[in-house]
């Protein structure tokens, strides 16, 4: 009796429905890649681009602490996009062409990191919102199907949950001080509230890649119900903070059990996205100086490399 | 300070007349270690290749993390002192702190004191440059670190004992980090090897200052104290002479084991370069902006 014939498209879907991880050398549709590679290279690029609003206030943190600290978690965030780019490059694309598909304005990364970080809370600020809406979105990721992008998002959620505390305490610490680092507080979050309810991106009904993604379990999650679990949660610990978020249709709901919210303007969400953020033109500019400026430095790295290894053939022979 | 136990429970190093010698000297090692961090947390987040983002800013943890040790016990110190000890020092107390009615603590040294209060070595406030005169300003500070800390471990203050010896690990990987970039630099291509000789000339005028006793060194070491930055400068020239050797690089004239003619002075007694107005700037802005509250 002959074997069955199994076809690889075959394969690959059992191993979806059955929660088996698919790896790099499996067979995959080239849109399953392509999806990947666009996705994971996004959340890269989100890393490395997060790094410049915080890294702002690093030269002016306000003690040695809270320096180190906010020094620590800026590496981390390297540490994120070093791990999503190796993630990545298992399926086939390398990280200088991201690099340049990033430069380019091919590929995107996380619109909030255009808002601009003008105060010591927006430090606080971003930790407890951006990174907490980064974990709602990346908890699931977890378990997404391609083997290397859930292990890395495991390392990644790790250090963000820690990230989120970090942010909340700044701010608990400002909520506790005087007046005017109060209103600090207070004018951060009421910069950085509506950017972060966008970072879930646009309404179920008007996002274009979700519904693939969710077959294939990338996804596992809409967008808005990543949203809504986000303001319940937020809208809690506002209060221990004591801080009043900026929106005057907030109340909890007892029919729908969640806090109901006002409308989100998706004017600026696609405006920001499209390039018109506050910060898009200088934060793309600082990665691309620091690359340019690095060019020399990776050549003499390279070149040094080749030489050594010369001198080594040499010896040997 | 006549008590032999500081308010850590650590033993001092301490004559009577020695303590404010002793409160300087470790405001010196702590302004040398926070001032290079805060350099080189410049870098962060535009380092040439994310490898070696994630690496200074891992020299700088460390640096910041040296300076708290030296800024708390430095303040642990000041505490401690007589009334007449406070007055021997208190040219380098800042003028804020002396109206918040409260303990000095790291963060008022820190952030609070007028710029010639400052006691850094100059080599560490100028301008981060590009990766050449960062790494080769990290080899020279890490490479006298290490055997300045290699001294202090062995010293009867336990406190500064203690950090020195917790410190000597992360060091000896600066030394070894930022030395095998210069290699790299100097070996690699025309170009790096012509910035590497660029940031050389630079910075040497910088380097004699290190080997130079301020006057509060010179009190501890008539007191004995055990360490004393003129008997490291033959090993430190050894080990970048080693370096430079492998990366082709070749001492500016007037450089080398006969020393430069000529070298620039003055940040260890608090006086500084242009350029450590604008850091302090930036670094103290929120403390002085809103004095005395918690952060």
């Amino acid at each position: 009796m002959r074997m069955p014939v199994l076809n690889a498209e075959t394969i690959f879907d059992d191993k979806i429905n059955a929660e088996i991880r698919i790896e790099p050398k499996d067979w995959m549709p080239e849109k399953y890649r392509q999806t990947l590679i666009r996705q994971i290279s996004q959340h890269a690029h989100s890393e490395i681009v997060g790094m410049l609003p915080e890294g702002n206030w690093i030269t002016r943190a306000p003690s040695l602490k809270r320096k180190q600290i906010l020094l620590a978690k800026v590496q981390d965030e390297a540490g994120h996009g070093l791990y999503l780019y190796s993630a990545a490059e298992t399926l086939g694309i390398s990280r200088d062409e991201m690099i340049e598909q990033l430069h380019s304005g091919k590929a995107k990364y996380s619109s909030i990191f255009n808002y601009p970080t003008l105060t010591w809370a927006d430090i606080g600020a971003i930790g407890w919102l951006v990174d907490g809406a980064a974990i709602m979105n990346q908890v699931p990721l977890c378990r997404a199907s391609y083997g290397p992008y859930s292990r890395a998002m495991i390392r990644v959620c790790k250090e963000e949950s820690f990230h989120q505390r970090q942010g909340f305490e700044i701010l608990l610490v400002l909520c506790q001080g005087t007046e005017d680092q109060k209103k600090m507080a207070q004018d951060a979050l009421n910069r950085w509230w509506w950017p972060s309810l966008m970072m879930f991106g646009p309404h179920d009904s008007d996002s274009m890649h979700s519904e693939q993604s969710m077959k294939w379990k990338i996804k596992r999650f809409s967008n808005d119900e990543l949203r809504q679990r986000f303001v319940d949660m937020i809208a809690e610990q506002a209060k221990v903070l004591d801080l009043t978020l900026p929106d005057a249709d907030l109340k909890w709901n007892e029919v729908r059990s969640h806090y109901d919210f006002g409308k989100i303007n998706w004017e600026e969400f696609w405006n920001v996205v499209n390039g018109n953020g506050p910060c898009n033109k200088q934060r793309l500019e600082a990665r691309k100086n620091a690359w340019n400026d690095g060019a020399w430095v990776r050549e003499a790295a390279a070149a040094h490399a080749e030489k050594r290894a010369i001198r080594n053939t040499v010896k040997v022979a | 300070m006549t008590d032999a136990q500081n308010s850590t429970g650590l033993s001092i190093f301490s004559p009577p007349e020695g303590a404010p010698a002793l409160f300087s000297y470790t405001l010196h090692l702590a302004d040398t270690a926070l001032i290079l961090g805060q350099r080189n947390s410049e870098w962060c987040g535009h380092g040439p290749v994310l490898e070696q983002d994630i690496a200074i800013t891992n020299i700088s943890l460390d640096l910041l993390g040296q300076s708290r040790n030296f800024y708390q016990y430095a303040a642990a110190l000041y505490n401690d002192f007589s009334t007449q000890e406070k007055e021997q020092v208190n040219h380098y107390i800042p003028r804020l702190w002396k109206a918040y009615n409260r303990e000095i603590n790291e963060d008022d040294l820190a952030f609070l004191r007028d710029e010639n209060q400052y006691l850094n070595l100059l080599l560490t406030e100028l301008p981060k440059g590009d990766w050449a005169q960062t790494i080769l300003r990290e080899l020279f500070i890490s490479a006298f670190q290490f055997y300045q800390y290699s001294q202090l471990q062995n010293i009867s203050d336990a406190a500064l004992a203690a950090i020195a010896e917790k410190s000597i690990k992360e060091v000896t990987y600066h030394v070894r980090w930022s030395s095998e970039w210069v290699i790299r630099l100097g070996d690699g291509t025309a170009e790096s090897n012509r910035r590497l000789q660029q940031a050389l000339t630079e910075l040497w005028p910088y380097t004699g200052e290190l080997f130079i006793p301020a006057s509060y060194e010179m009190q501890l070491i008539k007191k004995g104290f055990g360490t004393d930055v003129r008997s490291i400068k033959n090993n430190w020239l050894k080990k970048v002479e080693a370096v430079f050797t492998e990366a082709t690089l070749s001492f500016p004239s007037g450089g080398g084991r006969e020393g430069a003619s000529w070298y620039q002075q003055g940040g260890k007694e608090g006086q500084h370069t242009e350029y450590m107005g604008y850091l302090l700037a930036e670094m103290q802005y929120l403390q002085k902006t809103f004095p005395n509250v918690v952060w």
